[in-house]
């Protein structure tokens, strides 16, 4: 990936995500008051959360893998039902992958 | 702070927000050196971390936008996925606007910090002194952490080397776990969140990274169109560390 595409994703990324917040703050309460546009936007970034989990657990380019990080990923699952804060859950599964791979496990 | 007199449960009030405003920050910003080291770890160097951190700062946002790219993704599809991500702050405008009253410069500066934690705090106060108290503590104050303890992780990230041997990868993955655990409180979230896994696998062979992830967010919308409407919406924002999310009943029982 060349450094000018990482620039224009991080800049134009960052223009959007602002521009959304402003609209925010400028458009008349009622129109993002409908309880279906708020459910929806819930849903949509449980969605694209979910599906980040997914990618980011179990492939690998354009291929799907079983590797450390599916059991790494269950620790902090578990971490996560013991109310585990963020940095906790986060460090749990980068130690058990690491762990795993210094044991053999791809 | 307002012109108006305070009377004593008003100050109390608003140092009850400052307090959870200066906790929060700090369970937030924490957690930067986690995006910062896996920034760098998904190919990005430590000045184009450092403008999603300042620029974009929202943490899905820029979770998900270093997620695509290191994956091999196109900028449009993080842009796109980034810009999705961040259209729940567009939702919180209209809440917290009414209660800050600010125009010009200062609006723009309070759209910028216009995340998850500030409006949660914000909108967990009585409008007025507190309200505004617990805004601008916890947003300025999760700015300030959060690009401090980013800049550190990048710093970090850049002197470990191979990041698969830390596990890092592992690490991205829990900690998109961690952002959307507590968003899965009713069984309509339950149900996307699991089609939208099936849905990103299924097409990861198929489709130019980053495309997976964008297709997920169709599932969403349409469940969003199709479920009946009385399910409660969930507008109220979900802070992102699982344990930074505001307590106000035991933080403010002390004053009570």
């Amino acid at each position: 990936m060349s450094d000018t595409t990482l620039w224009v994703a991080v800049l134009a990324g960052s223009a959007v995500v602002f521009v959304l917040k402003l609209v925010g703050h400028l458009v008349p309460e009622h129109w993002l008051a409908q309880p279906r546009v708020a459910r929806t936007a819930a849903l949509v970034t449980v969605a694209l959360l979910s599906a980040l989990v997914a990618v980011q657990a179990a492939t690998s380019g354009s291929e799907l893998v079983a590797d450390a990080r599916l059991p790494a990923l269950a620790v902090a699952a578990v971490a996560l039902v013991l109310r585990a804060p963020f940095i906790v859950v986060v460090v749990l599964a980068a130690l058990t992958a690491a762990l795993l791979r210094a044991l053999g496990m791809p | 702070m307002g012109p108006e007199p305070l009377d004593d449960a008003v100050v109390a009030d608003v140092r009850a927000a400052r307090r959870q405003a200066v906790s929060v920050a700090f369970a937030t910003g924490l957690y930067g050196v986690s995006f910062g080291a896996l920034s760098v770890a998904a190919g990005l160097d430590t000045a184009q971390t450092m403008a999603l951190s300042l620029l974009m700062f929202s943490g899905g946002s820029q979770f998900a936008a270093i997620g695509v790219l290191g994956a091999g993704g196109a900028a449009g599809a993080a842009i796109a996925t980034a810009g999705l991500l961040g259209a729940r702050n567009g939702l919180y405008g209209p809440q917290v606007s009414p209660l800050l009253g600010v125009h010009g410069v200062r609006r723009l500066l309070a759209a910028q910090l216009t995340i998850d934690e500030s409006t949660a705090v914000a909108t967990v106060h009585p409008p007025g002194p507190a309200a505004r108290a617990g805004f601008w503590w916890t947003g300025v104050g999760v700015f300030v952490l959060w690009n401090s303890f980013t800049l550190l992780g990048a710093l970090l990230g850049n002197t470990l080397g191979d990041p698969r041997r830390y596990g890092l990868d592992a690490a991205a993955a829990a900690a998109f776990l961690a952002l959307v655990w507590p968003r899965l409180g009713d069984s309509l979230a339950r149900t996307v969140a699991a089609a939208a896994v099936v849905v990103a696998l299924a097409t990861t062979p198929l489709l130019p990274a980053g495309v997976p992830v964008l297709l997920a967010a169709v599932v969403a919308i349409v469940a969003g169109a199709l479920a009946p409407p009385a399910v409660a919406p969930t507008t109220a924002p979900t802070t992102s560390p699982t344990n930074a999310r505001p307590a106000p009943t035991s933080d403010e029982r002390e004053d009570a």
